[in-house]
């Protein structure tokens, strides 16, 4: 159920991916993500599902996990895809009651299904091969110029890390708060939306009065460890480029590159 | 109204790799008022087995009775099951939200759809039978201790009316005499409205002053269904899986190793101290 | 003076009703004096809401006396300039396991303090290895503290502790949501902490067999020490402890009623081996009056 969201968490094992800088990861996937949008064909989209196809591999990561965490946003993707396909106005190809499907609509839903489930997948890949704290990391150092226009870079870090630290416990409390309100013969399922929202309360009370708990006594946890914001504090994992990380930058340019160097092609021949 | 369980198994994540066989071919009785204690340690299924005893998990495989209909038949009403089978959660006061005592307990009848009166009649009747003043129905829960905040979302549980009373570790995190009073009423709740008591437990010291029937389970399977006496004399194999006898159990096995005639099933203080008080009275000879 | 001193220590915080208004003062803790050796093993007993959590939150400066005085290593908690070290000297591990990992990897977690105290990295590693060694988690280092058992996640909490090198831990009922086999793994590893690195523990609990092996133990009940001593002198008084919501262990509470049906048993018997030797001389001498 709740559990199997996939999303934003860590799967262990080891490998190139793994121990790439986590820098590179976030660079590469703000690339790709970007890529996804400029790329505007199906060449372009060979060139990523090969890319993301050599990703995965390197990264160990079973093929079957990943696709585990799409199922949670299917019934979006589903939305999506469907508003695009009836909603587009353009060349008729099949109409069905009141609704057209054109053939531009065909392109344009076909289109947006590849790329929300390449965005998924990709980011998933980061988030799968990159503990939270070294993302957090990553992002605190890429980030780290902000701090001069006061941007509180270091308490944003911690703040996100904490948050998918609680995430799986919280899921997990509601799943059990759940189950005890239902043992109470709580319905969640039936009703209309007034009804559904209403019945969300005896779940969403105790839920948030245990996330302020843990907030608390995570709070008072942290202090006792003499937590004290980011200045003077030193680093267990530091970061440091090595090869293989200028080996990946190439890499992700390469594939910027052959990208677009796809699409033109593509276009020259037809 | 008995619950028949007939080889029941549940696999969490049955199409994943990480498949984990919980239940494995459970089959139990569970005739009308017996007090029983369901004994194992984390990870060993009891709270697996316990949520497919009123429908909140439905069995992989197996079937499970309740009065003689199938639970899983898809006519069964399943709200109706867990009016019947009432089920209090670990920490259950975790589950309290409403502004008042009263009316959070009145939230499971409730949802009954039974009648104002009589859901606030049955409100009334349980926070009498967990032992709650009057003082405090109308205070928001959140201010009671934890003692109490435990009571009321147990009382919660008891104002559907149920036949079957589950209770997974209900003593959990309070000092001994919270946990001495707490069994202590659902000891006399027992005796007064003559319910099935189930009460999952880490204790086996609670566990043998109270109970008439222990399951142990490890790994999924029941491990032993017997009087408490008969099970705690499995000591040794209870070690095995993390478990073990009351500490009195030992204590007249160290005697008895030690070259005293003194039986060694005993599970409880009172049982030890007649048994040796016995002995002194007797001839008060080694063997 | 010990690794810590409490002075007349009082703890009083205001109540409010639900528009703010005052509605009293309650003390939790309430005129406590304690005095604890470097290398000792004390135990703080109490019901729930005695005051045991208030008084021991005092000892890392998460708290402060509103009246009376707190030495941790001779320094007093009041004073702002100390703060930190005195965190450093007195380390926490409170109740729930879930609320005080903050890394989602075990070693990065245990690095956590050390990396506060500004520690330079090849030390704080050294510090993690060592640390996790001492609890008997290092083959878990590289795991998610979310795949570990309660009395798992407790031991990297009191790791995380260690690894700032602390010359005390504070141990804020640390065992009341775990199974009785986590339980027995965590205080087996306060234990060994103490025995071998000889670090200081105060171990706040109501469970009555984890106190057996203490130095000494303080029995709290409404902001107050009630009762102080070995354990021991403290099962002793089976009656006393009862009607401070506590109990005491089987053994001690079966030795006391045969006691009371008139069986020479001493009082605060503490291990099934002593009963059954006690239970010899009383078996001896009934013969001999007996002959």
């Amino acid at each position: 159920m709740l559990r199997d969201i996939t999303l934003g968490q860590y799967y262990q094992t080891d490998s190139v991916i793994h121990r790439l800088d986590p820098r590179v990861k976030l660079a590469a996937t703000v690339l790709f993500i970007i890529s996804l949008f400029v790329f505007d064909g199906i060449a372009g989209y060979v060139v990523a599902a090969v890319f993301l196809a050599i990703v995965i591999r390197l990264s160990r990561v079973p093929f079957r996990f990943m696709v585990k965490g799409m199922k949670a946003i299917i019934f979006l993707l589903l939305i999506t895809v469907l508003f695009n396909l009836f909603l587009t106005p353009g060349e008729p190809l099949v109409s069905l009651w009141r609704l057209t499907i054109t053939r531009e609509g065909v392109r344009l839903a076909v289109f947006l299904a590849i790329r929300l489930c390449f965005l998924i997948i990709g980011s998933s890949v980061m988030t799968l091969t990159t503990t939270p704290n070294q993302l957090t990391d990553g992002m605190e150092r890429l980030l780290r110029p902000l701090r001069r226009i006061r941007v509180p870079v270091h308490e944003v870090a911690m703040m996100m890390s904490i948050a998918l630290r609680f995430i799986p416990i919280l899921m997990e409390e509601t799943d059990k708060i759940m189950k005890a309100q239902m043992a109470r013969c709580a319905d969640f399922e039936s009703g209309n939306v007034i009804k559904k929202a209403k019945s969300l309360v005896p779940l969403l009370v105790p839920l948030f009065i245990s996330a302020f708990r843990r907030a608390n006594d995570l709070a008072m946890a942290m202090e006792a460890r003499c937590y004290r914001g980011g200045d003077n504090r030193t680093k267990m994992k530091p970061l440091h480029y090595a090869r293989r990380d200028y080996i990946a930058y190439a890499f992700v340019i390469g594939y910027l590159a052959a990208g677009i160097a796809a699409g033109r092609l593509l276009a020259v021949f037809l | 109204m008995p619950i028949i369980l007939d080889k029941v198994n549940h696999v969490y994540g049955a199409d994943t790799a990480m498949a984990v066989h919980a239940l494995k071919d459970v089959s139990l009785v569970i005739p009308d008022g017996q007090f029983i204690g369901l004994i194992g340690h984390t990870g060993s299924g009891k709270s697996t087995l316990v949520q497919h005893l009123n429908g909140l998990m439905r069995a992989t495989s197996g079937n499970i009775y309740f009065n003689g209909e199938d639970i899983d038949a898809g006519d069964f009403d399943k709200r109706k099951l867990r009016s019947k089978v009432g089920l209090v959660f670990q920490y259950p006061e975790h589950q309290l939200f409403e502004t008042d005592v009263f009316t959070d307990v009145c939230f499971g009848p409730k949802n009954l759809g039974l009648d104002k009166k009589e859901v606030q009649l049955r409100a009334y009747e349980a926070l009498k039978l967990v032992g709650l003043e009057d003082d405090y129905f109308y205070q928001s829960p959140f201010d009671l201790s934890g003692g109490q905040k435990r009571r009321v979302a147990i009382a919660g549980v008891l104002a559907m009316k149920p036949e079957v009373l589950i209770l997974d570790e209900p003593t959990a995190g309070l000092d001994p005499r919270g946990r001495d009073e707490i069994l202590g009423q659902i000891a006399r709740l027992k005796q007064e409205t003559g319910i099935t008591v189930i009460l999952v437990s880490h204790s086996m010291d609670d566990v043998a002053k109270y109970v008439d029937r222990i399951i142990v389970m490890n790994q999924g399977s029941v491990l032993f269904d017997d009087v408490p006496r008969a099970v705690f004399g499995h000591y040794a194999e209870l070690e095995q899986i993390g478990l073990a006898a009351p500490q009195v159990t030992y204590i007249m096995k160290e005697l008895r190793d030690n070259g005293y005639d003194v039986s060694d099933d005993v599970t409880t203080i009172d049982e030890a101290k007649e048994a040796l008080l016995r002995y002194l009275r007797g001839k008060g000879r080694k063997r | 003076m010990g690794i810590i001193k409490v002075k007349d220590l009082i703890f009083e915080y205001i109540r409010r009703d639900e528009e703010g208004n005052v509605e009293g003062i309650t003390k939790a803790v309430d005129d406590v004096s304690l005095d604890i050796k470097q290398g000792d093993f004390v135990s703080i007993l109490g019901h729930n809401g005695s005051g045991k959590s208030t008084l021991a939150k005092h000892l890392n400066a998460i708290l402060y006396p509103t009246e009376g005085t707190v030495w941790v290593d001779g320094k007093d908690t009041k004073e702002d300039a100390h703060l930190w070290e005195i965190r450093q000297t007195a380390g926490m591990v409170f109740q729930n396991p879930d609320n005080q990992i903050i890394g989602q990897v075990v070693e990065e977690d245990v690095g956590f303090g050390p990396e506060n105290i500004g520690i330079p990295t090849d030390e704080i590693w050294e510090r993690v290895e060592e640390s996790l060694k001492a609890v008997g988690m290092y083959s878990f280092r590289k795991f998610s503290p979310n795949k570990l058992s309660g009395g798992q996640k407790q031991r990297v909490s009191i790791a995380g502790v260690i690894a700032m090198h602390p010359k005390c831990i504070v141990l804020d009922e640390p065992t009341a949501m775990l199974d009785p086999k986590g339980r027995k793994e965590v205080i087996r590893a306060v234990r060994a902490l103490n025995d071998v690195e000889k670090i200081t523990i105060i171990l706040i609990t109501h469970y009555m067999e984890e106190v057996i092996y203490s130095d000494r133990v303080y029995v709290m009940d409404k902001g107050q020490v009630m009762l102080q001593g070995t354990p021991r002198e403290v099962f002793s008084q089976v009656e006393r402890l009862k009607e401070l919501r506590l109990d005491v262990p089987q053994v001690t509470l079966l030795a006391h009623e045969l006691r009371q049906e008139g069986v020479a048993l001493p009082e605060g018997i503490l291990t099934k081996e002593e009963f059954r030797e006690a239970f010899d001389r009383c078996v001896r001498e009934r013969q001999e009056t007996n002959c």
